[in-house]
């Protein structure tokens, strides 16, 4: 059964209300626009490097989206922030998996507070929402600067 | 308050709902007596595809099960007794739109299609460099779209009616930007976004007197509205089948005979001719010189029953039944709070547009989805409209002959909970 709780969680409804890290870097190392062109959501993310290129010292986003794009991209800067690419890419990819595979991966618990983006499972229209961001990053981690679209 | 005043009014509104027994309708409609999310479902999504009645489905079952069979060069029965349902079905349009000969009401795809061939055949064959179309802030991006095609095959020039914050055009502005070079106008009847009903037939005026031609989008405007091409006086008017309840896939371009007469075919085929030989060919008569191919035979016949339940039930009795809802529907969504119409013309049908404070329009589809209710969210195909008004997006609520009041008060309850869980 479809329980609107399952998708709007006090996390979710949380990072929507006050969204973390929402604002722009003055000196990103890099600066990459999301667009989901299907709703109109777009968000710009700011990747910062500490001094080796290869930790993220910071990360912030800004744009407008709904509840879900929100509180991913609130969530994402959050779960990232402090993490070598390596490691980003890797929750990037258990990310992925949470929202896409065929079955719910078993050890959802070590996405930690991500794990409540799992009921966006159950509305397929809107996982395009939770990804936006996501895809966006891993854009910026590859050195792309062009724009990214959810389609 | 005069209490005269109240009562009366109380009694045209009763008239009203008497004159179309809305419970009835929806007998006609199966796809309505289902529930979704478990809720009972209501169906407001009616600009974007309106549901099909029994009369309809029947149709095309029944031609698929006894008259399937190619329609007009057959000289067996059943495409002999195919061809006379479809180009009964013709009739049957040419009578709902009045046009003066079944040699103007052409079978396309839909509006979108019917708007391309005059783009492309009118438009490449008539027009040249400096010639100027007139569209507005308000179409749909079919009425956008293939004229910027256009534009950039030929180098015509788009010149664009603006819209004020109600949603209406700014008619002095088009006055405006009429001149000698422009040669077509290319205007919505009512707008998909906005609900805003255009005074059409005094653009068309205008535009006649400054020698100009007019192309009237009216996929939202038939379900809604009579339309009567003879006495708007239009060039070219283009509907779609499935927002009239009929199917997808098939719609009308009507075209008055000369200028169609004078315009090349748009796509070439067969059916489209009446000789070919290796090295030229020679076209077909009106209308069939731009239907080329097989066309799509089921939904052309189901088309025709779609027009004759819309007769049946008669568009006073509807435009009536649905002017009364939108009222209340607009009345109504006013007890919510941080709600924001988008489109507030005074002359407006069937349309809902609206945005929430702190609330992104597609949450609110997706919380009114799980209270079975269907609602658009989105651009509508009409982003400059949403530039206009500075969101993202809208959601919009629409409503056609099988929509209630109670339809109505359950989409308001679900905003107001929206609004519970969101903020």
């Amino acid at each position: 059964m479809f329980d609107l709780k399952d998708l709007y969680q006090e996390v979710i409804v949380d990072h929507n209300r006050s969204p973390r890290n929402f604002g722009e870097i003055a000196d990103a190392d890099r600066m990459i626009e999301g667009y989901n062109p299907l709703c109109g959501d777009k968000l710009n993310l700011y990747v910062k490097y500490d001094g080796s290129g290869e930790r993220i010292s910071d990360l912030k986003f800004d744009g407008s989206g709904c509840a879900i794009s929100v509180a991913s991209a609130s969530l994402m800067t959050e779960a990232l922030k402090g993490k070598t690419r390596e490691e980003a890419e890797s929750i990037f990819n258990e990310f992925h998996e949470l929202l896409t595979a065929k079955e719910l991966p078993e050890d959802i618990d070590k996405l930690d507070k991500l794990a409540a983006l799992a009921g966006v499972r159950d509305y397929p229209t809107r996982i395009k929402c939770a990804t936006l961001c996501w895809h966006t990053l891993h854009s910026a981690l590859e050195g792309k600067s062009e724009p990214v679209t959810t389609e | 308050m005069n209490k005269t005043v109240d009562s009366s009014a109380e009694e045209l509104m009763a008239r009203r709902r008497s004159a179309l027994d809305v419970e009835r309708v929806r007998r006609d409609f199966p796809i309505l007596h289902q529930e979704v999310r478990g809720k009972p479902l209501a169906y407001l999504d009616n600009a974007a595809t309106a549901q099909k009645p029994e009369s309809v489905i029947r149709t095309i079952d029944h031609y698929y099960r006894e008259l399937n069979s190619n329609i007009h060069r057959g000289v067996h029965y059943l495409s002999e007794k195919a061809t006379e349902a479809y180009e009964g079905s013709r009739e049957t349009q040419r009578r709902f739109i009045n046009a003066a000969s079944t040699k103007e009401i052409i079978f396309v795809r839909g509006t979108t299609e019917a708007i391309n061939l005059v783009a492309q055949s009118y438009g490449r064959s008539r027009l040249q460099a400096g010639d100027e179309i007139i569209i507005s802030e308000m179409e749909h991006h079919s009425n956008i779209v293939p004229w910027q095609l256009l534009r950039d095959q030929i180098g015509i020039e788009l010149k664009i009616i603006p819209i004020n914050d109600a949603g209406e055009l700014k008619l002095d502005v088009y006055e405006e930007l009429l001149n000698e070079r422009t040669k077509l106008v290319a205007i919505n009847h009512l707008s998909n976004a906005l609900g805003t009903i255009n005074p059409v037939k005094t653009i068309i005026d205008k535009a006649h007197a400054a020698g100009a031609l007019v192309l009237v989008d009216g996929a939202q405007a038939v379900p809604h509205t009579a339309v009567d091409v003879q006495a708007l006086g239009c060039d070219f008017y283009a509907y779609s089948g499935h927002k009239l309840f009929g199917p997808t896939g098939i719609g009308i371009l009507y075209g008055r005979e000369e200028l169609l007469e004078a315009m090349p075919p748009y796509q070439g085929g067969g059916d489209m001719i009446k000789m070919v030989k290796l090295d030229h060919t020679l076209f077909n008569d009106l209308p069939y010189k731009f239907e080329a191919g097989t066309p799509h035979i089921a939904g052309g016949i189901g088309l025709g029953a779609a027009v004759e339940y819309v007769n049946e039930i008669g568009l006073d009795a509807i435009v009536a039944h649905e002017h009364d809802l939108l009222d209340y529907a607009t009345q109504q969504a006013q007890t919510v709070d941080g709600l924001r119409l988008i489109g507030t013309a005074k002359d407006k049908a069937s349309i809902l547009s609206f945005v929430m404070d702190g609330i992104h329009p597609h949450d609110i589809g997706t919380i009114v989805d799980s209270e079975g209710i269907a609602i658009r969210t989105g651009h509508h195909c009409a982003m400059p409209v949403m530039d206009h008004f500075g969101v993202p997006a809208t959601a919009r609520a629409s409503f056609v002959l099988y929509n209630t009041h109670e339809e109505v008060d359950r989409l308001i309850k679900a905003l107001k909970h929206a609004r519970e869980v969101l903020t």
